[in-house]
């Protein structure tokens, strides 16, 4: 950029300073710190092409004649949400291509905070202080999940109505106040005359405008606290290793910008997804077979088909069936997760702060805890593809939902007991990984701990540096090349003893 | 490798991006199918990218790790008493009662906003208990497909299956989406007080899935059993669509069945029950 310019911006400003900090503010490397990163990229992407969709997209429940080129909707009466996008898709130059990378994208941005948020959790860096940003990472994964519920049921489809005949039948099950609730939503018995207008508003304004202001605060947060980075040398609790601003991780971070955006396009433009012209207009009266959910409400579903046949009749209420794994299954779920940091502090006893990721082993228990509740949620996805397996299996579904039933109960145990037990493991023969783990290190409990350090610092000297002034900030924030050897040398460095 | 090499490889990358973009531009210029424009946009974006990770890690070869110092732990305990000083520290007296009566104030404009959303709810309103336990069938309301015709007993063969709405009904309205269903009228066990709520051996039964509401979408002519495709509720017709296997904990409610004047099917009343899931307020 012209010199000129930036010492002009500088005269009125005053940012040289400030930026020259900014440049060289440190992040360290890891291929799973990208993961909250391609979150972040895809909602970016989720909201340029949101936005292009929104210059075709008709908002309304209101009937009018189809006039795409689509010839078996010809002359039919649909809802001009539906009208339009068929017509976006078919007869706009370029739109299914941006509706399907829309698509793609949601599924993308709500995978990687799923895998972001697993990340966190294995290596334990929903830990003081990050207990904050744990939180507001939840709730983006909450909101997320209902947004790209909301735009799914926009096109007014036969597969999305009968979702949201589903999610109504749910917000009715919320106890007492379900019914008034579920009229205040849909404005009346299902489905109401306003869904569509009412979804839109949320879908394009409200609810991004909400994921927008909490990705800033979760990322002023980070920065305020600086990355987590993984043990190794030289890499302690009061410090980060890693690589510059300017210019190497700015330029990684935007070839990952640049990967994720081809992957999307990619896929929206090779890959059919959610052809609401097969599916047919919404009539409440009629229902496709299968009707099978996206994935990421998909648990929900799985739990509703493999949910006992009970209703209970207690003072004067009726507690509808739908209750338990519609509406408390998801409401303990994201309580669990919004507490784990405090639920996790009374497992492990551990209240120190930590800058350096933990390994999983470190903690078997929460290994345990982790990995039942992924095969619970797992099973319960399985269990949202029922016909699947009926069809393959050739068994009545009845049986394949017995199996499911005593899977869901049961399996967690099992790979959280089996999870437990390799954490140990590894935690006690300091072997690289679970696959490096021999037969004899599964069964011996007592061999010297000794741990594979992550090669970073190919030479070395004596000790690392103190701070030279913490106060000064420039100094302090503007990054040094690490050439020292690491203070410790050996096992893993303790640094909260 | 050289200076110059760690340079050529992005530039390509760099060149073929610029070559897919036209391509992608060349591509809807030409208004060629989708997949090309998905291919030409994603590869300009892949090749970009590409190029940046080689440029990226040409320049994580040439460069040590560096290391940035982080302040852990609280703010020196005196620095941060002055910070609290600073912020409850009030040039008036009674600052503690014009910070609660603020407080109350705006506790107050938040409870009245929230009164327009009274708005929301259908108008005319009343209560959706009431409104959620009945429908639009009533006595003597005569019977339509979904197209508006009116239909006879004769319309439905035994073993068929038709869905029918109340005359003059939006049929975009789930509730009163109702099952006529024909089968052998010996065959049928049903209470007793049902008992000539049928026609012909055709029975009525609501459409939606008592589990979430789902429309009951498949019949099996020889078992005589409704599936939901949903969550995949059986409900026996025979027997008065009582739930056989699945998370439906009660029947479909029935419709009791009659014939108009004309001969044409019409409903003697409504449904025996709530339709569609159950919520806290409902009585079966």
């Amino acid at each position: 950029m012209g010199r000129r310019a930036l010492r002009k911006a500088d005269d009125r400003l005053g940012y040289a300073s400030i930026a020259r900090t900014a440049l060289g503010k440190i992040f360290p490397d890891h291929w799973s710190f990208m993961l909250g990163e391609i979150a972040l990229y895809s909602f970016l992407i989720l909201v340029v092409t949101g936005v292009y969709l929104t210059f075709f997209f008709e908002a309304s429940s209101a009937l009018r004649p189809y006039t795409g080129s689509y010839a078996p909707l010809h002359g039919r009466e649909a809802s001009g949400a539906f009208a339009s996008t068929v017509e976006l898709s078919w007869d706009i130059r370029g739109g299914l291509l941006i509706r399907q990378a829309h698509h793609w994208a949601a599924h993308i941005f709500i995978g990687s905070i799923v895998l972001h948020l697993c990340r966190i959790f294995f290596t334990g860096m929903f830990r003081k202080p990050r207990e904050l940003n744990w939180v507001i990472g939840v709730a983006l994964l909450a909101l997320g999940i209902f947004n790209a519920f909301a735009g799914y049921s926009l096109p007014d489809d036969l597969l999305s109505g009968t979702g949201l005949h589903i999610f109504y039948s749910t917000v009715e099950a919320v106890p007492i106040v379900g019914s008034w609730l579920t009229f205040l939503i849909f404005g009346g018995e299902f489905p109401g005359r306003f869904i569509i207008e009412r979804l839109y508003p949320l879908h394009i304004f409200v609810l991004p405008a909400v994921i927008a202001m909490l990705i800033t605060a979760h990322m002023g947060i980070l920065i305020r606290q600086k990355h987590s980075h993984f043990p190794g040398p030289g890499r302690r609790d009061s410090n980060v290793v890693g690589s510059r601003v300017w210019p190497a991780y700015a330029l990684r971070s935007l070839a990952l910008l640049c990967a994720v955006t081809a992957v999307t396009f990619l896929a929206g433009g090779l890959a059919q997804i959610n052809p609401v012209w097969v599916w047919g207009d919404f009539r409440s009266s009629t229902i496709l077979s299968p009707s099978v959910a996206d994935w990421y409400i998909a648990w929900v579903e799985g739990a509703l088909r493999l949910f006992p046949p009970i209703e209970l009749h207690l003072l004067g209420f009726t507690v509808p069936n739908q209750f338990w794994p519609a509406v408390l299954l998801p409401g303990l779920t994201f309580a669990a997760l919004w507490a784990w940091p405090w639920i996790d502090r009374r497992i492990t006893g551990d209240r120190g702060t930590h800058h350096l990721t933990g390994r999983p082993r470190e903690e078997p228990m929460r290994v345990a805890i982790g990995v039942a509740a992924l095969t619970f949620y797992g099973v319960l996805l399985i269990a949202s593809g029922e016909e699947l397996l009926v069809e393959w299996s050739r068994w009545p579904i009845g049986t394949i939902r017995a199996i499911l039933r005593t899977a869901v109960l049961s399996l967690p145990f099992l790979t959280g007991a089996i999870a437990w037990w390799i954490a140990r493991r590894l935690r006690d023969t300091g072997a690289e990984g679970a696959l490096s783990l021999s037969a004899s290190q599964l069964l011996v409990s007592h061999v010297a701990r000794q741990t594979a350090e992550p090669t970073a610092v190919e030479d070395g000297a004596v000790t690392v540096t103190e701070v030279d002034a913490v106060s000064d900030l420039e100094k302090a924030s503007a990054g040094r090349p690490l050439t020292e050897e690491p203070a410790w040398i050996g096992p893993t460095p303790e640094e909260e003893g | 490798m050289s200076s110059r090499g760690s340079a050529s490889a992005p530039v390509v990358c760099f060149a073929l991006g610029t070559l897919s973009a036209i391509g992608f531009a060349v591509s809807y210029g030409f208004d060629l199918s989708t997949p090309y424009l998905g291919l030409t946009s994603g590869l300009a974006f892949a090749f970009i990218a590409l190029g940046l990770a080689l440029w990226a890690s040409s320049i994580d070869k040439a460069e040590p790790e560096y290391v940035e110092e982080r302040e852990v732990g609280p703010t020196p305990s005196s620095e941060f008493e002055a910070f609290h000083r600073a912020l409850t520290t009030s040039p008036i007296p009674r600052a503690r009662l014009l910070w609660s009566m603020l407080g109350v104030s705006f506790g107050a404009v938040g409870l009245a906003a929230l009164f327009p959303l009274r708005s929301l709810f259908p108008n005319p309103g009343g209560s959706p208990d009431k409104l959620l336990a009945t429908t639009a069938w009533h006595k003597g309301r005569l019977m339509t497909t979904e197209e508006g015709i009116y239909i006879r007993p004769d319309d439905l063969e035994t073993g068929s299956v038709m869905t029918a709405f109340p005359e003059g009904y939006d049929t975009r309205i789930a509730e009163a989406a109702t099952l006529l269903i024909r089968v052998q009228p010996d065959e049928l066990v049903l209470p007793p007080s049902r008992q000539d709520w049928v026609v012909d051996g055709i029975v009525a039964y609501s459409k939606l899935c008592t589990h979430a509401g789902c429309p009951v979408g498949l019949y099996a002519q020889e078992s005589h059993l409704l599936l939901c495709p949903c969550h995949h509720s059986i409900f026996d017709v025979l027997r008065g669509a009582q739930p056989v296997e699945g998370p439906a904990a009660h029947p479909l409610p029935q419709l009791p069945l009659g014939v108009s004047e004309n001969g044409f099917l019409m409903a003697e009343g409504d449904f025996s029950g709530p339709v569609g899931a159950a919520w806290w307020g409902y009585e079966s």
